[in-house]
């Protein structure tokens, strides 16, 4: 069992290469900014592939900030701006010439709100497959049966298809849109909060999945529940916010087990026996 | 003097000390109670009169305009052509030039409209520019018709030397319909939630294929709503036509044909009194167009929410 590791404010002087085939993800001292608002600071995080990694924090701490870091989600919001240095195989995700779509075609991600387009099911899961050019109808039926099976949603809706992604219930929504990211094959899956506003049922089904899927998909989930980060995770990651309008931080990351039962960080500990969040 | 308050007194000794203070206190919040009840009510009132006084306005003009245009219906008069001076018989080719010229003009001002409110709305770097542009538009909106078919003229059939014809009144609608379905658009693009364009994003969309195959759909039930107002703009349009089509009863094949919309011919009847019960028979038929147009949007916009 190796002991959680404890991360304060030292400035990492790893050298910007990819350190071992154990990391997927190598971020080095990021720093991120909501126009003139200092959202994180000092986040340095290796993301296992191959497993789950669970981001866990009271609201506000960041966690979903850090999430959309990784497929550069917060691009798209007008005036945010990061720094330090994020790897994804390797490679600096915030490098010159580095398109995000093509980033994004390999890091899906998965929102708190389920948020299928106006389509069919089918359509729905279609979507990734067509944009990649894909045309001939059995290639497309048979990624669309697998992307659902694989996302414990085939059962429910192998015979209504052509309904409408809208009118299903909303923790079968979220397993669509689950579907529609695994469509495109993606190596890593990002889910930021998934299970907030879904029923119990779903929720189940959502936490199987991301087991089956594990081999060949590594999945980094941000949730507010810590019984859930206990039961899926194999590491997972504690941010803080400790003062209001101050940066947050990450303040403790290991493997899970070692995280929950022995904290090496009062404030994970404070968190985790519910002291506060 | 009978004494009228002796049991009274005789209860409030019973009752002991201080009962006459809750006794009077119970006295001022009933006052209170009774004061506030009749604001509420007069309030309550005045709402209802001036609710009262919109809808009977409403009822007003359309039982005018059925009892006194009824009568006119029937195919008849829909589809046979007027004759004579006095304009005895249908309304048929002035029902087709307003249509043919409504249709020509949405297919103006459509594509136009909704690129520009594209790019507006999901392109254009927010700032300076884009608030001159929808300044501009909102100005455009508000425009007199009468202004905006006088510049029809000067510049459609003056200046660029087209015929008065469908052409030329479509191109002086399009400019009328532009705003309204330029704003609408935008506003509906607007209104689609950031998670929709981010679960897009996040497939490895890009911008136009998520602009075109998620954000146009899902605002697409606002989309037509904003066609279908300025639809009903265009079809009640008198002025704008009457400057640039002209006012000859002609069955309408070309674009470059003249003809006489429904709204022109309505004045005309009217105006010198020439066949009023033929005037208030296309009033009829004009309502009716512009109602069953509404009526079609509200079952567009029905039909997707029901999945929403």
């Amino acid at each position: 069992m190796t002991p959680a590791t404890v991360h304060d404010s030292t400035v990492y002087t790893v050298p910007l290469v990819a350190v071992a085939d154990e990391t997927l993800f190598f971020v080095r001292n990021l720093e991120f900014f909501y126009g003139d608002f200092h959202a994180l600071t000092n986040v340095s995080l290796d993301i296992h592939p191959k497993a789950i990694t669970a981001l866990i924090g009271p609201s506000g701490c960041g966690k979903s900030t850090f999430l959309r870091c990784l497929d550069r989600m917060n691009d798209l919001i007008a005036g945010t701006k990061v720094e330090g240095s994020v790897l994804f195989s390797g490679s600096d995700i915030y490098g010159p010439g580095v398109d995000p779509v093509d980033l994004r075609r390999r890091v899906g991600m998965i929102f708190q709100q389920p948020n299928p387009f106006p389509q069919s099911i089918y359509d729905n899961v279609a979507y990734g497959p067509r944009l990649q050019g894909i045309r001939k109808k059995s290639e497309l039926d048979e990624i669309v049966e697998d992307s659902l099976k694989r996302a414990n949603l085939w059962k429910e809706v192998k015979d209504i298809l052509s309904k409408n992604g809208l009118a299903i219930s909303g923790g079968q929504q979220q397993r669509l849109c689950i579907a529609r990211v695994l469509a495109v094959e993606p190596d890593v899956l990002l889910m930021d909060e998934p299970c907030s506003a879904i029923d119990p049922t779903s929720v189940q089904k959502v936490e199987d999945l991301m087991a089956e899927i594990k081999e060949e998909v590594t999945t980094i989930i941000v949730t507010h529940n810590m019984q859930q980060a206990a039961r899926v995770s194999d590491y997972t990651s504690f941010f803080l916010q400790e003062v209001a309008g101050e940066p947050a931080v990450l303040v403790e990351s290991g493997k899970t087990n070692d995280l929950f039962t022995n904290p090496q960080d009062k404030r994970t500990e404070d968190y985790i026996t519910g002291r506060f969040g | 003097m009978r004494d009228m308050f002796s049991e009274d007194r005789e209860r409030l000794k019973e009752l002991g000390p201080g009962a006459m203070d809750k006794t009077a206190r119970n006295e001022a919040k009933r006052a209170r109670l009774l004061k506030e009840r009749l604001a509420n009510n007069t309030a309550l009132a005045v709402l209802w009169v001036a609710a009262g006084i919109t809808v009977a306005a409403l009822i007003l003009i359309i039982l005018y305009v059925v009892i006194n245009g009824a009568p006119m219906i029937s195919p008849k008069f829909i589809f046979t052509w007027p004759h004579g001076v006095s304009a005895k018989g249908g309304i048929w080719p002035t029902i087709i030039s307003t249509l043919y010229v409504t249709g020509l003009a949405m297919l103006i001002a459509t594509p136009v409209a909704v690129l520009a409110a594209v790019y507006l709305a999901e392109y254009a770097k927010q700032g300076r520019i884009v608030t001159v542009i929808r300044f501009a538009a909102d100005s455009l909106a508000s425009v007199p018709s009468i202004v905006m078919g006088l510049f029809g003229l000067a510049f459609f059939v003056e200046a660029f030397h087209l015929p008065m014809s469908m052409l030329s009144a479509a191109l002086a609608l399009s400019l009328l319909m532009l705003p309204i379905i330029m704003r609408a658009t935008e506003e509906a693009i607007r209104a689609v939630p950031r998670y929709i364009r981010w679960g897009s994003y996040g497939l490895g969309a890009t911008q136009w294929q998520t602009v075109s195959r998620v954000v146009l759909p899902w605002a697409m039930p606002r989309i037509i709503t904003g066609l279908v107002l300025a639809m009903g703009r265009a079809i009640g349009e008198t002025a704008v036509v009457f400057y640039t089509m002209g006012m000859a009863i002609n069955m309408p094949l070309t674009p470059l044909e003249s003809g006489r919309s429904m709204a022109v011919h309505l004045y005309l009847l009217a105006v010198d009194g020439i066949n009023l019960k033929a005037a208030y028979g296309t009033a009829l038929m004009l309502m009716l167009m512009i109602f069953l147009l509404n009526m079609f949007a509200r079952y567009i916009q029905r039909r997707y929410r029901k999945v929403r």
